[in-house]
Formats: C-alpha cells, structure tokens, sequence
C-alpha cells in the first residue's frame, strides 16, 4: 500500500500525463479545464509534499514494488519538492493564461493542451527521477515536448527556431546517453543509490570522460554561453505561454539535473581538481555578460527577454565554486526559483502588450503605460527581481550569493554579480521607459482579456513576495536525499 | 578481443561521426540520419560495453529497446517539422538566424 505522500509524488507525475493524454483524445484545441483542474491538483500535491519534507521526511516509492538497482526509486527530499513546488507554481497560472490567449479556432492551440501535459509530466518525473537512465528517458520527454511547443504555431520562422531547438537538445541528450553507457559499462548499474559509493571508492578514466559527457550535453541544453544559440529563436519567437513555459521551467531542469550530478554520484570526480568548479563559473560570468549585452541591444521585446534568460543563466553557473558552502547552494536554487516567477511574469506581460499593440518592437511600445497600467506595473515588478532589489527573491538570491563569496575571498563573483544586476536595470528600464513615454498621438490598443493582465500580475506579485517566505525554502533545501 | 568490446569500439566511432553530421551539415534529412548514427553509436556501447564474457547482459538490452522507442519519435517529430517547413519555404536547410 501506499500512503499520502507517496500518492503525491506519484500524483504529480501521473496527474498531468493523464490530462495531458485526455485532452489528446478529446481533439484539437480542447481540454484546457481539465488541464487547469489537474495542475490545481498538482499543485496542492508539490504543497503536501514540501510541507511532509520540510517535517524532515523524505518521500521515497518504488515503482511497481521492483526496487534499485533493477527497478526504478522515485525519490523526493527538500530540493526536488523545491523544484516540484515552483513548476506547479508556475504551470498553474500559465495554463489559465494559456486559456484565455489562445483564441480557440487558432492553430496554435491545436496541440497545446496535450503538450502541455507531456511537458509537466516530464518534467515532475524528472525531478523526481533517481535512476540515470530513466533521468535521460525525462530529459528526452521534456526536450520534445518543449520543441513541440515551440512550432505549434506553424509559422516558418517557430518550425525553423523548433528544428534548430531539436537538434541541439536530441545532441545534448545524446551526449547525455553516451555518458549514461560508459557507467554502465564500467559499473554495472544507473541507480544512483548504488553508483555513489561505487564512484567514491573508484573511478577509472572512462568515468571521467563519461561524466565530461553528460555534464556537456547538459550544459548544451541549458543553453549556458557559449552553447545558447538555439534558445533566443526558440524562447523568443514561440506564443507568449510557450515562452513563458521555457524559460521559467525547461532550462531549470537540465541545470537542476547538472546540479544533482556534480553534487550526487560525480562529486568525487568534480572534487578531484579545485579549479574545475571555475570552468562553469566562468561560462556564467561570460553568459550573464554577453546575455545582458545582447537584451539591452534588442529591438524586439521577446527577444530581449530571451537573452536576458541567457544572462540569468549565468547566475546558476557562478555559484559552482561556492558549492562547498550551504550559502552558495541555497543561491543557486533561490535563484532559479526567482528567476522561473519573474521571467515567467515577463513573457506573460509581454504577450499582453503584443497582443494589445500588435507588434512587439520595444520602440513601438510609446504610451502602453497609460493603456495597460497593470501590465505594465507586473513588468516592472518582475523587473525589480531580476535586478535583485529588496524585498524581491531574486535580491535574497544575489543577497546569499554575495554573503558566500565574500566569505571566501572570490571578489570576481562579487564583481559580476553587481555588475549583472546592473545590466538588468538598464534593460529592464529601457522598456519602461519607452511604456511611460507620453505620446500625443494615442497609440491604438485592442483590448484584452483581464485573465491575461492578472495572472501577469499574479507570478510578478509571487517572485516578489517570496523573498518574505526565503527561509522556508532555504530550510527545504538543506533536506538532501541523494545519498 | 570479444565481440561486446568490438560493438563498444564501432559504437564509440559512429558518436562522434554522427554528431559532427549533426553539427555540421545543413540539409536537414542529412542532420535527421545523423543523429540516428549517433544515437546508433550511443546504443552499441551501452550492449557492446556491458557485455562480460560475450554473455549478453538483458538490462542495457531493455534500455537500448526504450532508447530506440525515444530515437524514432525525435525522428518522426523531426521529419514532421521538416515537412512543415519544406512545404512553407520550399528549402530543406535552415535559414540563417536572424539577427535583429
């Protein structure tokens, strides 16, 4: 039998297959209410879950009774119900967004419901995955899903973003799989229960090329600088929930993934060299620098948001070397999780002001201000978290970052981290100044459904106000369940 | 040598073949066969490597069977885009990014 919390982590991933797998069955263009109902559902669920890990409790259920190493352990501790909890934080919203913008005879929501549901399945299967090979069979439903996602709305330019997307994801995951080969090949296992000890007590050349491997193709599909080529076109030109969708939760996964190996089975491989934490510290200083760069220097409002996605990826990376300190570790994931609100915030404001003007060029934006306050208004304050100015998450996020980088002496990562915040004001700024304009002529605004307005306004509120909740989440993270 | 390291050997050279194809050609059903032979690759050194003995070992065998499930429908989900913009621009090579 089963108890509550083992139905909640099973429910989370079984709940948006099944939905997702029903409105398929129900035809183009619908299940959006049940889609909605089941991500409620889900998201109560990641609560009850936090709520039982935070009790110090650890959610663990074999699936079907066959345990490691031959079957599959599902197993939840304080980072992945963080995780759990922002994707259904997220989802929810989106799907109600997601309702309301699409209109319903378009082809664009022809394939959204059912996508959507295949996307959350895998990636709440992901997080909760501690097996490495059922870890890449996830990566590899999420990574088609998303690409699907990315063309539903049949324009060449979405198909030509979503090839591109395909082949750098099917490449990554590739890397990943060749990796995931040579383990077994020298251990005779992919349970990640089994392979920990058995990498402490000894690891030959092959595993280091294997862990080089998947580590490489995880950082390709988390679009770290400089292997982002494929995610401005993607994130930028896909509808506004699908963007959304991207940037807030995908590329979360594959960095949580990273993250799980450099601290999980890899450690001893990472601990053996003290510069290699700096390699990807490196590759996020240059991400949050040449990202920031290239959003500042945007004409186009989804562009910009893209590559400023590319910036606040680079955050996720510089905490590498701090990874020995519990501070550098509650950094990176408070910063994912303020970055997944805030951005997710910004795609759906942008996607407000695109379909109210009808083009999304920042120069064309003169007088949205007076038009769309509250959108405008939700921009500013999701804005406020990406530069990491109190009382947002983002600010507790940079706050710690800083704490433990001064602690030990790595004045380069105070540097970037200031200097990254800094880039952020002036693009976040470059757009609101441009709404706040007062224009003479009246700029022709269609009006849209305040579903859209609010559920923007709903996510910036949250990634603002959960700098105030910081500690609970910090205290989720420090129960670690990857032994 | 045994045949599993004699699989594992041709594995590890059709990966990298098939992932510069991947990375380097431009038409598209070149890119699509491409990244079959790498995944081809990845699948003979998960059996090949695993082997002990030439006693084939069932569970990479059960892995390679759901690899391979994953490998069709990324490739039908390719061809299908494929067609797609094939039928819209008439080209099978992805267009330049663009840069605005």
């Amino acid at each position: 039998m089963i108890d509550a919390q083992q139905a909640a982590l099973v429910g989370l991933i079984l709940l948006p297959l099944a939905s997702g797998a029903a409105a398929f069955l129900l035809g183009p263009g619908r299940g959006a209410g049940l889609c909605i109902a089941s991500q409620a559902a889900a998201l109560f669920f990641a609560l009850q879950l936090a709520d039982s890990v935070l009790a110090g409790d650890i959610a663990r259920h074999r699936i079907g009774g066959w345990g490691a190493p031959l079957g599959i352990d599902l197993t939840a501790d304080g980072l992945a119900a963080a995780m759990l909890l922002l994707t259904q934080a997220v989802a929810l919203p989106l799907a109600l967004y997601a309702r309301a913008y699409f209109r319903p005879d378009s082809a664009e929501v022809r394939y959204f419901w059912p996508l959507f549901g295949l996307l959350l399945a895998g990636l709440n299967a992901l997080f909760v995955s501690t097996d490495l090979f059922n870890l890449y069979v996830t990566l590899e439903l999420v990574g088609l899903a998303a690409v699907g996602l990315v063309g539903i709305g049949g324009g060449a330019l979405q198909i030509a973003a979503a090839l591109r997307y395909l082949f750098a994801t099917l490449l990554g995951s590739g890397a990943y799989l060749l990796g995931v080969a040579l383990i077994y090949g020298a251990y005779g296992s992919v349970a990640v229960a089994s392979l920990t000890p058995l990498v402490a007590a000894e690891a030959p050349t092959l595993v280091g090329l294997a862990a080089g491997l998947m580590l490489l193709g995880l950082l390709l599909k988390t679009a770290l600088f400089p292997c982002h080529y494929w995610l401005p076109p993607a994130h930028g030109g896909a509808a506004a929930p699908v963007s959304a969708l991207l940037s807030a939760l995908v590329v979360k996964a594959s960095f949580y993934l990273i993250l799980r190996l450099w601290l999980g089975p890899l450690a001893p491989l990472t601990a053996s060299h003290p510069l290699l934490p700096w390699l990807p510290a490196l590759l996020g200083a240059g991400a949050i620098l040449w990202g920031s760069w290239q959003a500042i220097r945007a004409p186009r409002l989804k562009t910009m948001i893209a590559y400023s996605t590319v910036a606040q990826l680079g955050y996720l990376f510089l905490i590498f070397p701090l990874l020995g300190t519990p501070g550098g570790r509650a950094a990176g994931i408070l910063h994912a999780v303020a970055h997944g609100l805030a951005k997710a915030a910004m795609f759906t404001a942008a996607g407000v002001l695109i379909k109210a003007t009808g083009q999304d060029r920042i120069a064309a934006l003169a007088g949205a201000a007076q038009q769309l306050p509250l959108t405008l208004f939700a921009f500013g304050l999701a804005g406020v978290t990406l530069m990491g100015l109190p009382p947002s998450a983002g600010f507790l996020a940079k706050w710690q970052l800083l704490d433990a980088a001064l602690g030990q002496g790595y004045w380069g990562i105070v540097l970037i981290t200031l200097s990254g915040g800094l880039l952020a004001a002036v693009y976040v700024f470059r757009v609101l100044r441009q709404a706040f304009l007062l224009t003479s002529s009246k700029t022709t605004v269609a009006p849209v459904p305040r579903t859209l307005e609010w559920t923007a306004f709903g996510l910036a509120g949250a990634s603002l106000l959960l700098g105030l909740r910081g500690v609970e989440l910090v205290e989720l993270l420090a129960v670690w369940g990857w032994e | 040598m045994s045949t599993g390291l004699l699989f594992a050997l041709v594995g590890a050279a059709l990966f990298p073949l098939g992932a510069a194809g991947l990375l380097l050609q431009r038409h598209l059903l070149r890119r699509i066969l491409a990244f079959n032979l790498m995944g081809s690759g990845a699948f003979l050194v998960l059996v090949g490597l695993a082997q002990r003995q030439d006693v084939p070992d069932p569970v990479p065998q059960a892995m390679v069977l759901t690899g391979i499930v994953v490998a069709v429908a990324a490739t039908a989900l390719a061809l299908a885009l494929t067609r797609r913009l094939h039928a819209l621009t008439g080209r099978l090579e992805l267009p330049e990014a663009a840069h605005d």
